[in-house]
């Protein structure tokens, strides 16, 4: 499969609808979603909760199965992948949860490593220098020996950063980011997006309730109810 | 170790890393199946000394055919055979020699306690029936009251067994007659008897005045070098009008028994099921340790899963957990099962012994078992849903 971040745009949603649950139970969370993520671009996707923001990302994501409607990353059609083709893709994004979900017995080295190895045949020295790069670009050179459980919350969060922008994927989806880390720690998260968006064409699509990093976005969306609506 | 691994893999090491990463629940996992392996080794062990100790008697002698009653199942089982059979077969022009060979067990009563010796009555005047181990003093046998016997039997004081020599013979009450011993052999403690002793069939029949001579327990018969046993068999099965009688080739005869004893007296079919049990418990304590590992790492796999690493990533990992518990329980389920057999055999004198090949097929076992429960803790992994982790 060839995928890359040439194309542009990176993410495009029409039409979207998707429903949760089946028989009477059945409810749908997203209508008519139409979006496009230009290529290097910072998107915050902003709405209450259970407004569908979470939904938008992991279908981008390629987390869950296209129901109605089309989405095409980087070119390719997600409504009727097979799990082998989204697993594939899913290799050239980046993914920041809230919760971090550092793996516990590895160092922050090795956690970022992680990210590298996800593609075979790169070498483990590249993958090590690569992962020892990227922590330097949040800052935490002198932590990469540390197990999770010795790095403070804002710590864990830069490590998770650094994992998802190590294979310098063509998409970075954040679950707010930024919730754990103080204003400058935040910014900093922000900023580094930034900069990998002019540098390296990466598009980051970000869910978040801090205002603290709204200024810093290309474009902000906002989802009610399912629905997209002005901001 | 790590390292090591890594190169091994192509990868991080990561069931290793997560295995190490909580040492008291990798030790007590350790120790777990060192636990289930030391459960195999012993019912190994003991099966094995069943085996051994249900051959070595068949190693006394030297023949090519064992004609039995058809109810003898093993060697000190059964009816008895006319020898009448041995005049027929005989006849066969296959047929070098023949000889009655009668079996029962004789006790001895000491102060220090019983021991009962499964002896075996033979014609003193065919030292070509038995092994070059017992030719030693074989002529003595002629003597009425004259025995051979088990200088490794169980109950018999090593430095008493080591005195006797024909200058300095042993003599002993058995079945209200005296015996005499001018010589001694090798055999060992078994589980019908405490060990073994020869002596000719007329002082047998002395020690058992209700046998008579014309009806010994088993005929053994040699052919000529180069004869063809199994023609030979089906000559004699014509030749002898007795089809109840079994006519099998000495080594048939032998793991007759063998199977017999392992598969229809009780006590193998309870050491049987000691393995099977062992083995079971084995895979339990793997599958569980893997199973709490995996639910412990659910979140962990669900990112990796989004990431994009794939099934046989996962099942890399947990196979390599599998295999790691399974190699590093295995060395001190070998110390600790090599030591109990040891400890067994010297206040039992069984011939029990860890083997090469009882150490490699448990090494084998433990491998499969391990990875067997690798693959079915894997099916945890389906509940990993990276949809789930925002």
């Amino acid at each position: 499969m060839e995928v890359g971040p040439g194309h542009d745009p990176i993410v495009e949603i029409h039409g979207l609808n998707h429903w949760f649950g089946t028989g009477e139970a059945r409810k749908q969370a997203l209508f008519d979603i139409d979006m496009t993520l230009p290529r290097g671009s910072l998107t915050v996707l902003m709405g209450p909760s259970g407004s569908g923001k979470t939904t938008v990302l992991t279908l981008a994501g390629c987390l869950r199965g296209v129901q109605d409607g089309s989405v095409r990353l980087m070119g390719h059609e997600l409504h009727g992948a097979g799990a082998a083709q989204l697993t594939d893709l899913r290799r050239h994004l980046g993914f920041i949860f809230q919760a971090h979900n550092l793996h516990e017995s590895l160092t922050a080295l090795q956690n970022v490593i992680m990210g590298v190895q996800v593609r075979p045949g790169v070498p483990d020295a590249l993958a090590q220098q690569a992962a020892a790069r990227a922590l330097g670009l949040v800052g935490l050179s002198d932590r990469m020996g540390y197990l999770p459980a010795n790095l403070s919350g804002g710590q864990k969060q830069r490590v998770a950063v650094a994992r998802a922008i190590v294979g310098n994927p063509a998409l970075v989806l954040a679950d707010e980011p930024t919730a754990a880390l103080d204003k400058d720690s935040a910014g900093e998260v922000i900023d580094l997006l930034k900069r990998m968006g002019t540098a390296r064409g990466t598009t980051t699509l970000l869910v978040t309730h801090d205002n603290r990093i709204l200024d810093r976005a290309d474009r902000i969306l906002m989802l009610e109810d399912g629905r997209l609506v002005s901001p | 170790m790590s390292r090591l691994l890594q190169r091994l893999f192509g990868r991080l090491p990561i069931g290793w890393l997560q295995l190490t990463h909580k040492r008291g629940r990798f030790a007590a996992a350790l120790a777990g199946v060192a636990f289930a392996n030391v459960l195999v080794f012993v019912q190994l062990g003991i099966m094995n000394a069943m085996a051994t100790a249900t051959l070595k008697p068949y190693s006394f002698f030297t023949a090519d055919i064992m004609i039995s009653a058809g109810n003898a199942n093993a060697l000190s089982e059964g009816g008895n055979v006319a020898r009448q059979w041995m005049l027929q077969a005989l006849a066969d022009p296959a047929v070098a020699a023949g000889m009655g060979l009668f079996v029962g067990n004789v006790p001895w009563d000491r102060t220090d306690g019983d021991i009962t010796f499964t002896t075996f009555g033979i014609d003193p005047g065919r030292p070509d029936f038995v092994a070059a181990g017992l030719t030693d003093g074989f002529a003595s046998l002629q003597v009425q009251g004259t025995a051979i016997i088990d200088r490794l039997a169980r109950g018999l004081p090593r430095d008493e067994a080591a005195a006797i020599r024909p200058q300095s013979p042993l003599s002993f009450e058995a079945q209200d007659r005296t015996l005499t011993a001018l010589t001694t052999f090798a055999g060992g403690g078994g589980f019908g008897g405490d060990g073994f002793m020869l002596v000719s069939d007329q002082t047998f029949l002395s020690l058992f005045p209700a046998r008579g001579s014309a009806a010994p327990d088993h005929i053994l018969l040699r052919l000529h070098p180069g004869a063809d046993v199994p023609a030979a068999i089906t000559r004699l099965r014509s030749l002898i009008s007795d089809d109840s009688l079994r006519i099998r080739s000495y080594g048939d005869a032998a793991q007759e028994d063998l199977r017999y004893q392992q598969t229809q007296r009780p006590t193998g079919v309870i050491f049987g099921f000691g393995v099977l049990i062992g083995v079971l418990v084995g895979l339990v304590i793997v599958y569980q340790v893997l199973s709490a590992d995996v639910a412990d790492h659910l979140r962990e796999y669900a990112t990796f899963k989004a990431m994009g690493y794939g099934p046989r990533f996962f099942l890399g990992i947990v196979l390599e957990e599998a295999l790691v518990l399974g190699l590093l329980g295995f060395l001190p389920g070998l110390v600790f099962g090599t030591a109990i057999l040891t400890l067994m055999g010297a206040v039992t004198t069984l011939p029990l012994a860890m083997t090469p090949a009882m150490a490699a097929t448990v090494f084998a076992g433990t491998v499969v078992f391990s990875v067997i429960s690798g693959v079915i803790a894997t099916r945890r992994l389906a509940a990993a849903d990276p949809a789930d982790l925002f």
